[in-house]
């Protein structure tokens, strides 16, 4: 088994498609146990929902730009499925179409005069922070990176 | 995220109901930043809807379920709005405040069966409603009926200084006549809507409304809004995205719940979010950082712009065509049982449930959600009007006249009202007037 395992992996879809067609008929023969344990190791190709762009270093990238992690497999699962929603978006032409950004495009959009007509309010404004030393919010260091990923563990923080 | 948070200033819609002199008495609960159809992933907890204590629903369960703890299976109201709608329909208030970005007002109104009114883009300030996609955001109007949507939109209306999106031409009053050329209308019924998933029951709704509007001298037409099927798929992209960009301001330094880390400033904001945020909102923020990377960029974000004119295109070919107000099922279904809700992630459910409302956010125009009628399980269904941009008036002048004539009965609450008022004074109470 483990060496077509191995050869397998070099295989178109299609391919990929007629050799499950014909494991799956010898596994009948063969039995029960052994068929579950080859499909478990290609769940993720042949599952059409799952798209292989996600990979750590994607996740370790997105982790640090937007600063939430994703915390359990299951999240990285939904990011696939999104990505995979997302992709139906490649079945429509557009060429020759503006991005839209505003349905109000065509306006202008108002610029008030630039008169300071409300404000010091500073005090009311310290008041949500945590924490605050005179006037300042207070920020624990900043210009250090967080660390990699190498260096946690994956998704220790659930 | 927003733990402890006491904001400095009233939103402008806030301010202008206080300045009128309406009494805010609260806050409503809701899906947690507005992300969800169900109301059920709030910090507070899942919001249930009062209709699942009517007497119209409970009437209909003694006939099917014997035995069953009553209040295990409750309903859900719909979201993202869904406390607004809850608190309108169980009487609360007179009127709530949602929010509209694929349809949290008008989803929630059909599932509680008040009226959910989400105006055009720019005719309502958002100054104070905390941003979620920039482009699609409104303020909506929770309502018993429509002439209260009309006047609670008459307040509201209106250009601000502190919204640069809000448009500047003058706004007329609210009023709402009483509409008597039914049969100068044109309505329109978009063929691509109706979707394999939807309820019989409403589909059957949906077609008796048509038919109604045709006797009384109306044309109904079928049209075409041939990229329906991509809308909510440019939808999710563009609400990613954008949902990525607004929630970065929330780091926990200047407001908001903040952890103790302490070793430097990115350490202290991932774990602050973390902390804050829950699974569907981490979910979004990556999703959307995702289709924001450089290389996806092109093929993922500008590609749902792009996407998105062609819808926005879509209604303007239509309304173009002579159509007055198009005529759509809100939902697919009444409200489900909470139990059942949660069987699928809030991604899954909001793609299924926003199916109807969310193309009308992408082209910024306004509708309407009005309840029509009880479906066999005493459940309140809602269909929805979608109308010019900038037409709100004429839109709310024609729900009106389809409120009128469905006459949706009042809900029944008695049971758990101790020393009750009869239902005569509850219809009383069901449209009430401010004098100005």
């Amino acid at each position: 088994m483990s060496s077509l395992l191995s050869a397998s992996s070099a295989l178109s879809e299609d391919a990929l498609r007629r050799l499950k067609r014909e494991m799956w008929a010898r596994a009948v023969k063969l039995g029960f146990r052994s068929w579950v344990g080859w499909r478990r190791g290609f769940t993720s190709k042949a599952d059409p929902q799952r798209s292989d762009r996600v990979t750590a270093e994607v996740i370790e990238h997105l982790e640090r730009l937007a600063l939430v992690d994703f915390g359990s497999q299951e999240a990285v699962a939904r990011l696939e499925k999104a990505i995979a929603f997302a992709d139906r978006l490649r079945a429509v032409d557009t060429d020759g179409v503006e991005p839209m950004e505003s349905v109000l495009e065509d306006r202008c959009l108002y610029l008030r005069s630039d008169n300071v007509v409300e404000g010091n309010c500073a005090e009311e404004l310290l008041q949500n922070a945590h924490r605050v030393v005179e006037e300042y919010f207070v920020a624990p260091p900043g210009n250090i990176s967080l660390p990699k990923q190498d260096d946690q563990e994956p998704f220790s923080h659930i | 995220m927003l733990k402890g948070y006491v904001p400095p200033y009233n939103a402008t819609v806030v301010q202008k109901l206080l300045d009128k002199g309406a009494v805010l008495m609260g806050k409503t609960n809701l899906d947690e930043f507005a992300m969800g159809s169900g109301s059920t992933d709030g910090v507070f907890g899942p919001v249930k809807n009062p209709w699942s204590y009517s007497k119209q629903y409970r009437e209909k369960r003694k006939q099917e379920a014997h035995g069953e703890n009553e209040d295990s299976n409750w309903l859900i109201t719909g979201g993202s709005s869904g406390g607004s709608a809850a608190a309108v329909a169980a009487f609360t208030c007179f009127a709530a405040l949602g929010s509209d970005t694929g349809g949290s007002t008008r989803n929630p109104a059909a599932h509680c069966g008040v009226v959910g009114f989400k105006p055009s883009y720019g005719l309502v300030s958002r100054h104070g409603l905390i941003p979620l996609v920039n482009s699609m955001d409104v303020p909506g109007i929770l309502t018993r009926c429509v002439d209260d949507a009309a006047i609670v939109l008459g307040m509201l209306a209106g250009h601000d200084p502190k919204d640069s999106t809000t448009i500047q031409d003058p706004v007329k009053p609210f009023t709402l006549p009483t509409f008597a050329d039914v049969n100068k209308l044109c309505i329109g019924i978009p063929k691509e809507y109706l979707a394999p998933e939807l309820s019989s029951e409403v589909r059957s709704f949906w077609s008796k409304a048509a038919n109604l509007f045709e006797s009384e001298g109306a044309k109904v037409i079928e049209v075409s809004l041939p990229h329906t099927s991509y809308s909510i798929v440019c939808y999710h992209v563009l609400c990613t995205s954008e949902v990525a960009s607004n929630m970065a301001r929330f780091d926990g330094l200047e407001y908001g719940h903040r952890c103790d880390i302490n070793v430097s400033t990115e350490a202290m904001y991932a774990a602050t979010r973390r902390e804050g945020f829950n699974d569907v909102v981490r979910g979004r923020i990556l999703s959307g950082n995702f289709f924001l990377l450089k290389e996806n960029y092109e093929n993922y974000f500008i590609k749902a712009q792009k996407v998105r004119r062609l819808i926005a295109n879509d209604f303007v070919n239509v309304f173009n065509s002579g159509v007055d107000v198009l005529l759509t099922p809100t939902t697919l279904s009444e409200a489900v049982p909470y139990l059942e809700f949660i069987k699928e992630d809030n991604r899954t459910r909001s793609a299924q449930d926003d199916i109807f409302t969310q193309a009308v956010n992408m082209a910024g125009l306004p509708a309407v959600s009005v309840p029509v009628a009880l479906s066999n399980q005493g459940l309140p269904i809602g269909l929805q009007f979608i109308g010019r941009a900038f037409c709100d008036q004429q839109l709310l002048k024609i729900a009106k006249w389809f409120e009128k004539q469905v006459q949706f009965p009042v809900i029944q609450l008695q049971e758990l009202m101790d020393d009750c008022s009869s239902d005569f004074e509850i219809e009383k109470l069901s449209s009430v007037f401010l004098k100005q």
